[in-house]
């Protein structure tokens, strides 16, 4: 739980909303995180709970159905959302990134008849990118789309998707040319288009409660008229869409962070060697000081780039580095808070070791951390 | 259909309470108030039953001026209005008394169905229903774990050791609810901030025509002689077992009367 944190709020909205996501990250999702994710059991119903108090759509204008909350805010609700149960708040993050192509880039027909739904709290969403053979290397997509009357036959593999065969909707980049960056297409496809399913899903060693399945499409005919943007528009719109889903990450991180700096200081109040408490020791007390410097150093960089984004300048270096920055610290305080723990962190009964192994993850998704240093060091030079 | 629910803020049950020295009430500045749990499922039972119905929800409370936040929150989970009965004058009241002032209050109100929780978490005396129903001579549906209304019958079901018993009644009634009947939902985001801009009237004991003498300390009928703190737990006794544990934990259960 991160209710020790002193959060900057824009408004009294926002503290409100704030508030709301504590009650339900303490009453809905942390009492169940750790069975559901040793079971494996992906907790849809967790995701109506949340959309119908309207965390689902929170970065999105009012009118169609959006909460109108700044970047910001948005960010910290991800933050509270994590730190109860990183499955959730990585959903939370990856929803609201699926959304994102038709907010930006969709005509005011599309939004008007899709983006209430989406935003809406009862559906949830898939993004497409990577493929087996296409990872770091977005632009390197085969999963191909051909018009044919009034719509795209789409055949290919997507992989690493969350939601992956338990989402509502699907953006899918698909290459509609040999161009290869100006021949991506985005398409917003539904679930049970004929032709689109999902491969078993991938079993990994954290997040097993959130679902990461291949996404297989075998001629599936996606409406043309589900087209987001122009043809060939499509990397520009998923390059778009990461920069916030970088901060999303960034700001799951800091969830993470700082459940597992909350569990170590709580231990180490309680555990007594040497005839007082262990947080009394230097060795360690200088381990959490460094712990929590990091933690509150990383939500400052995601909280500086959402606030560009905010004010509509230019934030994709400021993402990157948050992201890199929020989910190396998070690794560090992870694995630091196994080790508060001694003995008690690598054993299942405290979570503990859970999110070391979440924190392995954030690394990786929504651009490898060297992928963000690439992107870092090309602003540079 | 219009709807009134009756709502308590009380401080939260998992806190440790103190007793004011002075005047032996509550010291409600010690503890967060939160409010009752059970009157959330009183407040969901009339959202359900407004959402097949139509008509208004109306929420009451009587209390001091931060118990407004209890209406707040009824009204951020869907609750049309509400009425806050706050006087200087309320501080001690009793059950008894407290049934006097919310009846006062529903007289100024236009409603079918009254509708409360069937206790409040800090007294556990599960009378007020019952007593404010005799005051507005309205029929009384208490315990009810489902509520149905069609055309001005209200009808509900109890639950006992045998069953359950079908009550049914004309409206206007009063019903009380228990919290196996629903779950109770939980405020939007959008809730909370349409909840700011709904009306909420305060009304004082002079607005109801009750004299300082009927309520209150002065006006209640239970008072407190005396309190104190409830002694430390006592460390229990450990039956070490040398072949004849069980004869040993007989005796200490014989002991205690619970065999």
């Amino acid at each position: 739980m991160t209710s020790s944190v002193q959060r900057s709020l824009p408004t009294d909205e926002a503290h409100e909303l704030l508030g709301l996501t504590r009650e339900l990250a303490t009453t809905e999702l942390a009492p169940r995180a750790a069975a559901d994710e040793r079971a494996g059991r992906f907790p849809r119903a967790v995701f109506t709970t949340l959309g119908r108090a309207g965390l689902l759509g929170l970065p999105y204008p009012e009118e169609h159905g959006g909460g109108g909350q700044p970047f910001e805010v948005y960010l910290q609700v991800v933050e509270e959302l994590a730190g109860a149960w990183l499955s959730v708040g990585l959903g939370v993050s990856v929803h609201t990134l699926a959304c994102f192509p038709l907010a930006a880039y969709g005509t005011d027909a599309q939004r008007d008849q899709w983006l209430p739904g989406m935003l809406g709290g009862e559906l949830l969403g898939a993004y497409c990118l990577s493929e087996p053979h296409s990872g770091s290397d977005a632009a390197a997509l085969a999963t191909r789309a051909v018009l044919d009357g009034d719509d795209y036959v789409v055949s290919g593999t997507k992989a690493w998707i969350t939601h992956g065969g338990v989402a509502d909707f699907y953006d899918l980049m698909v290459r509609t040319s040999d161009d290869r960056t100006r021949g991506i297409t985005c398409l917003l496809a539904e679930a049970g288009t004929p032709g689109l399913s999902a491969a078993p899903p991938e079993r990994k060693m954290g997040l097993t409660a959130s679902v990461t399945a291949q996404v297989l499409l075998d001629g599936a005919r996606v409406p043309a008229a589900r087209r987001i943007g122009a043809e060939g528009q499509g990397f520009a719109i998923a390059l778009a869409a990461l920069d916030g889903g970088r901060l999303g990450i960034a700001a799951c991180a800091v969830g993470l962070a700082q459940a597992a700096l909350d569990a170590a200081v709580g231990y180490a109040r309680e555990r007594r060697q040497f005839g007082r408490p262990v947080a009394e020791h230097q060795g360690l007390t200088f381990l959490l000081a460094d712990m929590a410097t990091q933690v509150a150093a990383a939500r400052a960089l995601y909280l500086d780039a959402a606030r560009l984004r905010d004010a509509g300048r230019p934030f994709g270096t400021a993402a990157a580095m948050a992201k890199l920055f929020a989910t190396d610290a998070a690794m560090r305080v992870t694995t630091d808070a196994v080790q508060v723990l001694g003995g008690y962190g690598y054993v299942e009964d405290y979570q503990v070791e859970r999110y070391l192994r979440e924190a392995k993850l954030l690394q990786i998704v929504e651009g490898t951390n060297q992928i963000q240093r690439l992107v870092i060091g090309r602003a540079l030079t | 259909m219009n709807i009134v629910v009756c709502v308590k803020q009380v401080p939260d049950s998992w806190a440790e309470k103190k007793l004011n020295p002075s005047d032996s009430t509550l010291d409600r500045d010690s503890v967060d108030a939160v409010m009752n749990e059970l009157d959330e499922y009183a407040v969901e039972e009339a959202l359900v039953l407004q959402e097949a119905h139509g008509g208004e929800v109306t929420i009451l409370t009587m209390g001091p001026e931060k118990a407004g936040e209890t209406i707040r929150k009824a009204l951020s989970m869907g609750a049309d209005k509400g009425v806050h009965v706050v006087d200087a004058g309320l501080h001690g009241s009793d059950a008894v008394a407290t049934s006097a002032v919310l009846a006062k209050a529903l007289g100024t109100l236009e409603w079918d169905l009254v509708i409360f929780g069937i206790e409040s978490t800090d007294a556990r005396m599960s009378v007020v229903p019952a007593m404010v129903a005799e005051r507005l001579g309205s029929p009384q549906l208490s315990f009810a774990t489902k509520v149905d209304v069609a055309d001005s019958t209200v009808t509900i079901q109890r639950q006992t050791e045998y069953g359950f018993d079908t009550v049914e009644a004309k409206t206007p009634a009063v019903v009380s609810v228990v919290e196996k009947i629903n779950e109770p939902r939980y405020p939007s985001f959008k809730g909370i901030m349409a909840a700011k801009k709904k009306p909420v009237t305060t009304l004082t004991l002079a607005d109801l025509g009750l004299g300082a003498d009927e309520v209150g300390l002065a006006g209640s009928w239970s008072a407190v002689d005396e309190f104190a703190a409830r002694p430390p737990r006592q460390a229990g006794s450990v039956v070490k077992d040398e072949g004849d544990g069980g004869v040993k934990i007989a005796e200490y259960l014989a002991g205690q009367k619970f065999i």
